[in-house]
């Protein structure tokens, strides 16, 4: 890393289908204004070389792109990923490691970051440079979005973050920036794979991942049965949006818990969440109440979630969702 | 099986207050409980424990009052509990946190399988259960939601993937990390709850624990909480009125306006 800037500043990316993903995107651009300020340079990772836009990353910003020669990226091969990223890491010496908060900050990243030394601020919201002690400054919730919490690293390097998504944006991008590629060998034989991938199960119910969207339409104990889960699905639908849920629901069974949102269950931070029949109790507003404009529906006027909603209606969700939902069909045609 | 639980004690309620001096969390005087998410990694621990005559030790890493925690995780059929509590470890990031855990088991010598909760829910990093096992220099699984198969040399589990789920086999010793849909955690049993209240809780140390104090705590941490505030609140909510068709309306309008949608 150079004398007094961050140093090379890694965005580990995450693909889908052979496609990176849009959080990783908002991440590289996020990576490209802060090496902007502090002089610093842009790498992306790539856990593997059948990414297909790997191509398009320089255009949001990275000047290297490192193709690292590791099993598909869907699957179960985290022994192998920690591996090799140590490796990589131990040999180029990033100032900073950026990575999306999902699969990899929930098991690769954290060992990454003790087999290299060093700790992981997790879960962030924003991250910036601090000019005056040239560190990384991040920013991250706790105590069930209650409490902000600024983290910096004041001696360890790389200086490791994971983000949640949602948390950036995607920048424009610029067609003429070329970024180098550099194709990464790597040992196979080197890795006592200790976990192994039996079997995948496809939950084809959820048509947008709660984790990643950004519209979840949740709905609560109000709806009073789980037959009802329609009209919320149906809203859900129309607006490309992902099915939520608070705890209630699932503890009665009328929905899995793939779909909680809260303390026990998910934590969320969407563009929009729309609450329908769910009080709000605080177990429930520690997962979601971070996400930018929160619309509440309930007939309950005291109900503790309009004291977080952005906008609230009190009124009988039987009617209002329904009306919701044919109006927003209508618009488009 | 040899089952060691990892639990942490946390505010039992989720308000908390800045202290206007220090500007970090006041913690004194509030209720605290065994972290919610824990509670389904204890259960786990303990029906392992009944399946295979095997043994459950439960580990928390906190004050001395910690230690009322654990004897609650006693009241629920562990076997045995350890606190680990020195001066040295305030302030302790996860990777700090994590390093106190890790030298904890490795004095217990054997074990099979170290359960922890997702996260914590003050915290709320979900960070100490794969840095253990890297500390550990043993396998993770993380968001483990069911557990197919208990063998001698490995286990098969199901986590929650991004696409839906993952049947994983697992080398042992290792450690996981497991999702409230794993278990409905048990009522503690009056024999429980007397076993609770007689129960002796040992206390390592930094020293017992062969720590280097500046490895540990605020010095030996690679994170430092160099601010806490409280987030900034929008502006009060705005109520829709009207009937049905206008509130509505108006709801579409300033979603619109404001290209949420």
């Amino acid at each position: 890393m150079t004398g007094d800037g961050l140093g090379d500043i890694w965005v580990i990316t995450e693909q889908r289908n052979g496609r990176t993903k849009a959080a990783s995107y908002a991440l590289i651009s996020r990576a490209w204004k802060l090496a902007d300020e502090c002089q610093s340079r842009v790498a992306t990772v790539c856990l593997s070389q059948g990414v297909e836009d790997a191509g398009q990353l320089a255009a949001y910003g990275a000047d290297k792109v490192y193709l690292l020669d590791g099993p598909a990226p869907d699957g179960w091969n985290d022994d192998a990923y920690v591996k090799e990223l140590v490796d990589l890491a131990g040999r180029e010496k990033p100032g900073v490691i950026l990575a999306t908060s999902g699969s990899l900050g929930s098991s690769v990243i954290p060992r990454v970051a003790v087999a290299l030394g060093t700790g992981v601020a997790a879960n962030c919201i924003s991250l910036d440079f601090d000019p005056q002690s040239r560190m990384l400054v991040q920013t991250r919730p706790a105590f069930g979005g209650t409490l902000m919490a600024n983290m910096v690293f004041p001696k360890k390097r790389p200086q490791i973050a994971t983000v949640r998504p949602h948390a950036f944006k995607k920048g424009e991008p610029n067609s003429a920036r070329r970024g180098e590629m550099i194709r990464v060998d790597f040992d196979r034989q080197s890795v006592t794979a200790k976990t192994k991938l039996l079997n995948v199960v496809k939950d084809l119910t959820e048509k947008v991942r709660l984790d990643e969207a950004e519209i979840v339409v949740c709905g609560g104990r109000g709806l009073g049965k789980a037959e009802n889960f329609g009209f919320v699905a149906e809203l859900a639908d129309v607006l490309g949006a992902a099915l939520g849920t608070s705890r209630p629901p699932v503890d009665d069974g009328w929905i899995t818990y793939a779909h909680q949102v809260g303390q026990t269950g998910k934590t969320v931070s969407p563009r929009l969440y729309i609450a329908c029949g769910v009080a709000g109790a605080p177990q429930h507003l520690a997962g979601m109440q971070t996400s930018e404009i929160i619309v509440a529906i309930n007939e309950d006027p005291k109900a503790p979630i309009f004291e977080v909603a952005t906008y609230g209606i009190v009124g009988d969700l039987f009617k209002i969702v329904p009306l919701l939902t044919k109006k927003l069909r209508e618009a488009r045609g | 099986m040899n089952v060691i639980v990892c639990i942490k004690q946390v505010p039992a309620k989720i308000k908390i207050e800045i202290d206007a001096k220090t500007g970090t969390l006041a913690s004194g005087g509030v209720d605290r409980a065994i972290n919610p998410p824990d509670l389904y990694a204890l259960e786990e621990g303990i029906r392992i424990k009944e399946r295979t005559k095997g043994k459950v030790t439960v580990l928390t890493m906190g004050l001395a009052k910690a230690d009322e925690s654990l004897k609650e995780a006693v009241g629920y059929g562990a076997d045995e509990a350890i606190l680990l509590s020195d001066p040295a470890f305030e302030g302790s990031d996860t990777w700090a946190t994590s390093h106190v855990l890790a030298k904890a088991i490795k004095k217990i010598g054997q074990f099979d399988l170290v359960l922890c909760g997702k996260q914590s829910i003050d915290g709320e990093t979900g960070q100490v259960g794969p840095m253990l096992a890297e500390a550990l220099g043993v396998p993770f699984v993380s968001l483990v939601n069911k557990i197919e198969e208990l063998g001698q040399t490995s286990i098969k589990v199901m986590r929650m993937s991004d696409e839906g789920h993952q049947l994983i086999e697992m080398m042992l010793p290792g450690v996981i990390n497991v999702v409230k849909e794993i278990n409905v955690p048990r009522i503690p049993s009056l024999r429980g709850l007397m076993a609770a209240k007689k129960a002796a809780i040992p206390v390592w140390n930094a020293q017992e624990l062969g720590i280097d104090p500046a490895t540990i705590g605020l010095a030996g941490s690679p994170t430092r909480v160099a601010k806490v505030f409280f987030p900034q609140r929008a502006a009060k909510g705005e109520m829709l009125q009207g009937d049905t068709e206008g509130q509505v309306d108006q709801l579409l309008e300033k979603l619109r306006q404001t290209k949420a949608i």
